[in-house]
């Protein structure tokens, strides 16, 4: 292989990892909210949750086929969106830590749902000039979901900030628990270098201004302040995006691969 | 009296309506027992689509396949949908929402039968969507031609979705009963068990059917529990036959002389067992539904304040304006 052909395939290997995490992050995210149905505070907002999850669903399950043929290219081995879902064992989840985050209470699932999709947002709005046309299609339909995403997030954030003191509390105690795990959104690795490079992704730095600057007018509108909580990193500094997680989502895998996984080749 | 005249007038008028077919609209004048009855209807309606929510939502985070989770999800998503429509029906008769739930929470309102039975395996998501979606759009087609307006309007737009809910899960049944024997065994496993609940779905025989009489002289009900039941027999038959399924009734068999498949005796006394409130998760559906209300107050209460906080802000500035 000369050496454009093996930084080809670099840039490959690379975009496949970015993609599948873009869509571990989606599958992640959504599951959460899905636990949720027949739990929300108001009818509306069983629709609402069951709305968002099933858009991130949507999104997970595109980025999830999208990975699995660019795979198949390179390999020659096709993975399907329920191999990638359901087959994979923890450590080869490359999603963020934030999704993962249990839905301590609504208002712990309104913070994890501001600083995702406001982040999902600008990155997707990114996106859309990807130099892969697939991802740059994927991202279009995603922006415009993503929107109406960080739009029900915000607007909850400033209904428990500004509501009652109860409210309040729990929705800085919520944002408190989750800021920890944002700067995982905005590093760089290997992965992000190569396809910030071949113009496939974006350097996700790069997103964290805009993404602070909605997440400062979300704030000032609930009277919140900026949260403070120190950065938490995984061991040796590894957290998602090395498939090193947070202690509850094997449990979140155990129950969301279980069946699959007792019923070896079997079609749903 | 002047009075009672114009009592007996609006009366004659209702009446008329009600032979000549006309929809009663919320403005009209209406009997009382009338909209007694409508509100505990629909309240009772209302209250099942959302506790029906629970039943399947209980397999959302281990459906085996993202397009049966995408398709679970958005069904039950449909679910509290038909729970916003009717809870908005019933409030153009006078009540409100909060009201009706407390009486939910409180026992005092009933719903569904049907869904104080488990979900035990992934198969019965199926059987539920076949069966008691089946049983359901049965029960309220006619519905979509039921006296009063704003019931019949919400009828129409719900009677539209359960029917896709049903072939969704006629469709996964079909799936899994081509699948492996263990699939195979999931899916008998799930008829058998809610084959005769979703009979059940249609109450009590009519001998023994104590609001049926006036509800069928209102024109809300247009054909009585045992005819319903006949026609669901006469469609699910079949449809059995097509899956390959058996279903769990050895004197089901069609009878040619009258035109309707025969079926078997109906255990009525583990209908009532469950209505009294002992079937197996009669407490557990109450109780999901108590403490995700319990659970949501703070936040409810925190969007009334921010609200009347807004609204006193947007009073303030337009003085200051002034
Ligand atoms: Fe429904
Ligand atoms: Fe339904």
């Amino acid at each position: 292989m000369n050496e454009r052909g093996a930084n080809a395939a670099a840039t490959d290997t690379a975009t496949i990892a970015y993609v599948l995490r873009l869509g571990d992050d989606a599958l992640i995210a959504s599951h959460r909210l899905g636990e949720l149905v027949s739990r929300a505070p108001q009818l509306e907002e069983d629709v609402a949750l069951a709305n968002i999850a099933l858009d991130l669903l949507g999104q997970a399950r595109s980025l999830l086929t999208c990975a699995g043929r660019m795979e198949e290219q390179l390999t020659g081995v096709l993975r399907t969106e329920d191999d990638l879902a359901y087959l994979r064992d923890e450590q080869q989840f490359t999603n963020c830590r934030l999704v993962e985050l249990p839905n301590t209470d609504f208002a712990h699932t309104i913070a994890r749902q501001l600083l995702f999709s406001g982040y999902a947002f600008e990155l997707y709005a990114a996106l859309r000039d990807s130099a892969d046309d697939t991802l740059a299609g994927i991202a279009g339909k995603a922006v415009k979901e993503l929107s109406y995403h960080r739009d029900h997030a915000a607007r909850w954030t400033v209904r428990l900030g500004d509501g009652t003191r109860e409210s309040r509390e729990r929705m800085k105690a919520g944002l408190d628990a989750a800021w920890p795990y944002t700067d995982e959104l905005f590093a760089a690795d290997q992965v992000t270098r190569s396809v910030s490079e071949a113009g496939t992704g974006v350097d996700p730095a790069r997103l964290r201004p805009a993404w602070e600057e909605f997440l400062a007018q979300a704030l000032s509108d609930a009277g919140l302040d900026w949260p403070e909580t120190a950065p938490i990193t995984g061991p040796g500094g590894m957290g998602g995006r090395d498939g090193v997680h947070t202690e509850a989502f094997g449990y979140l895998l155990a129950e969301m691969q279980h069946l699959h996984r007792s019923h070896p080749g079997a079609a749903w | 009296m002047a009075e009672t005249e114009n009592g007996d007038r609006w009366r004659e008028r209702f009446d008329a309506m009600i032979a000549a077919e006309e929809r009663i609209e919320p403005r009209d004048h209406m009997p009382d027992d009338y909209r007694r009855t409508l509100v505990r209807q629909i309240a009772q309606h209302a209250h099942s689509e959302i506790i029906g929510m629970q039943p399947e939502g209980n397999w959302i985070t281990r459906a085996p396949s993202l397009n049966r989770k995408a398709v679970l999800i958005a069904k039950v998503q449909d679910e509290a949908g038909h729970g916003l429509y009717l809870y908005s029906a019933a409030e153009t008769l006078g009540v409100t929402r909060a009201e009706l739930l407390d009486l939910l929470h409180e026992g005092r309102q009933r719903y569904s039968s049907i869904f104080n039975y488990p979900t035990v395996s992934w198969a019965d998501v199926g059987a539920i969507g076949w069966l008691v979606d089946g049983a359901a759009i049965t029960n309220q087609v006619p519905l979509c031609r039921c006296s009063y307006g704003p019931y019949a309007r919400a009828m129409v737009r719900i009677c539209k979705e359960e029917s896709f809910h049903q072939r969704q899960g006629f469709e996964m049944l079909y799936v899994l009963a081509r699948g492996t024997d263990a699939q195979k065994a999931m899916a008998q496993g799930a008829v058998d068990r809610w084959y005769w609940p979703s009979l059940m779905m249609f109450g009590p025989p009519d001998s023994e059917s104590s609001h049926s009489e006036r509800s069928m002289a209102y024109k809300i009900k247009r054909f009585s529990n045992d005819e319903l039941r006949q026609k669901f027999v006469d469609i699910i038959a079949p449809q059995a036959e097509v899956l390959g399924l058996t279903l769990p009734d050895p004197d089901l068999r069609w009878n040619g002389e009258r035109g309707h498949y025969d079926f078997g005796p109906i255990d009525w006394s583990e209908f009532n067992r469950v209505l009294k409130g002992e079937g197996p998760c009669n407490r557990q559906r109450l109780e999901h539904r108590r403490a995700a209300h319990a659970e949501g107050a703070w936040v409810r209460e925190a969007a009334r304040v921010h609200a009347a906080k807004q609204a006193a802000r947007a009073e303030r500035e337009k003085e200051n304006a002034a």
